[in-house]
């Protein structure tokens, strides 16, 4: 059975979003990375960036296979966890505490489109 | 579950254990157990178990058994003695590949035993049936009733001794013994598809189970399909449908040493003299990347100013090299070792280098 935290918001493609004041934080769900297994390798955007809602920003390699990262909102990248690149294991290990990119939110009300942690559960237990 | 879905003996076993399964061959398979990663790293450093009852098992016997084999399989049977193994491939008449298996001499005369993938078993058994006219043979496909265990890593002797009783120490690379229990005929032979030392047992059902119970007491590690693949691939070895096919020879693939051209004939021995003496237009190779990120299967090949050469067949992060690598159908004449080629990862692209395919240096008990 796989964790949700309360207070995060949940996307279809197994993201979560946290938002603090205008930024998004945006990670995995622990489904997504029971799913993908072991993940070895992060291929991620550069602080800069723009991403758009449901459109790929990265992928996750894991060792049997790639998964990518569809982004659950827009804006400007910010920040990428540098950490990653010679640990993307940590997402694995926390994937709720391991942030993935930060989103400078272009438009905030995106936020509400997505599943909270009860919605989410039912969403994967479906 | 998908509707069909085959499943081996061991199958109640793999769901206990909380395998994740997926359909591989028609069978429902368990992929991993906990970790790809710790399943690869048991049969690299310790002895891990895997459950290969998937495989298929054709018996070849009559007076003409060994001209016959030698008719369909590329390899030489003349040339080993009873209780030895052979790894070739049975071919059709342009050099394609039919499949590749292993072929065991029996102790009693003019008696084989083919061992063949699982996705192949039907296709190769009428192969068989269809190319024996004129043969005084018996051909029986008895998959269902043998299970398969291998049992694969360093420390796999010591346990395979304690859990069966059986002395096979004395066994050495591919080469198998017989031995009777409950009654019952098994064959052990020192063999299989990680790179490291190992045995396979081919048993009956029942006893199958009972063996990997007293494994898993033992504290061998059960292994899924997926480590199965990252460790063949480490060690160079081929998979059928990725490195061999219809339409991969040996020669392209690299394998052509497993073809005898001294032999008499079989089936596809004037493509393969062709091929070999001509060059075929594409080549496998291995390609190390200078970057982390992992070449997957169906990737582009590329050259330095863009041109398309090739495709992968199958790349990994390798877990015990830490290096990102992978297998290349390329033209020929860009694989030659140490060339630099680039794949195309999403929308990057990343340099790598030929190099030679057996990456993981195999530690087999000769």
């Amino acid at each position: 059975m796989s964790k949700t935290i309360e207070g995060l918001h949940y996307s279809e493609d197994h993201e979560w979003v946290k938002v603090e004041g205008g930024t998004a934080l945006i990670g995995i769900t622990d489904f997504a990375q029971s799913s993908l297994g072991d993940i070895t390798y992060a291929d991620l955007p550069e602080a800069g960036d723009e991403v758009e809602a449901g459109e790929e920003f990265g992928a996750l390699e894991s060792v049997k296979a790639s998964s990518e990262l569809l982004s659950p909102v827009s804006g400007k990248v910010t920040e990428v966890n540098a950490d990653l690149e010679n640990a993307p294991e940590k997402i694995n290990e926390d994937p709720y505490g391991t942030w993935i990119i930060k989103v400078e939110l272009s438009d905030p009300s995106q936020v509400e489109s997505l599943m909270d942690a009860a919605a989410y559960e039912e969403f994967t237990n479906k | 579950m998908e509707e069909n879905l085959k499943v081996t003996c061991l199958h109640d076993k793999h769901v206990a254990l909380g395998a994740k399964m997926s359909p591989f061959a028609g069978f429902d398979m368990p992929i991993q157990y906990t970790s790809i990663t710790e399943e690869h790293n048991a049969v690299r450093n310790k002895v891990g178990m895997f459950d290969v009852s998937h495989m298929g098992e054709v018996f070849i016997s009559g007076t003409d058994s060994t001209k016959f084999v030698n008719h369909i399989f590329t390899n030489d049977v003349n040339s080993i003695q009873q209780g030895q193994i052979l790894y070739g491939m049975m071919l059709y008449p342009d050099g394609g590949t039919v499949d590749d298996l292993l072929v065991y001499k029996e102790f009693q005369p003019d008696h084989y035993l083919l061992v063949v993938n699982a996705a192949n078993i039907d296709k190769d058994y009428q192969w068989i049936l269809d190319n024996a006219k004129g043969y005084d043979v018996e051909i029986v496909n008895d998959s269902q009733n043998w299970g398969q265990l291998a049992i694969q890593g360093p420390d796999a002797e010591a346990v395979v001794e304690k859990v069966t009783g059986l002395a096979v120490s004395e066994l050495t690379f591919y080469t198998f013994n017989d031995f009777v229990v409950d009654g019952k005929r098994i064959i052990i032979s020192r063999t299989g598809y990680t790179g490291e030392d190992g045995f396979e047992i081919y048993a009956n059902p029942d006893l199958i189970r009972k063996y990997w119970d007293e494994f898993i007491d033992a504290g061998v590690t059960p292994c899924g399909l997926g480590c199965r693949d990252t460790l063949r691939f480490e060690a160079g070895l081929p998979l059928y449908g990725d490195e061999l096919s219809k339409d991969i020879s040996p020669v392209v693939a690299g394998y052509s040493m497993f073809c005898k051209l001294d032999k008499e004939e079989f089936i596809g021995k004037d493509a393969i003299a062709k091929q070999k003496t001509e060059g075929a237009p594409m080549k496998l190779v291995g390609i190390e990347l200078k970057d982390r990120a992992v070449p997957r299967a169906g990737y582009p090949v590329l050259l330095a100013d863009g041109t398309e050469v090739g495709h992968v067949t199958t790349g990994y992060h390798s877990i015990t090299l830490d290096k990102s690598l992978c297998y290349a159908l390329v033209k020929r004449e860009c694989g030659a070792l140490g060339n630099v080629l680039y794949v195309q990862i999403r929308k990057k692209v990343f340099e790598g280098t030929v190099v030679k395919k057996r990456f993981y240096q195999s530690n087999y008990k000769k």
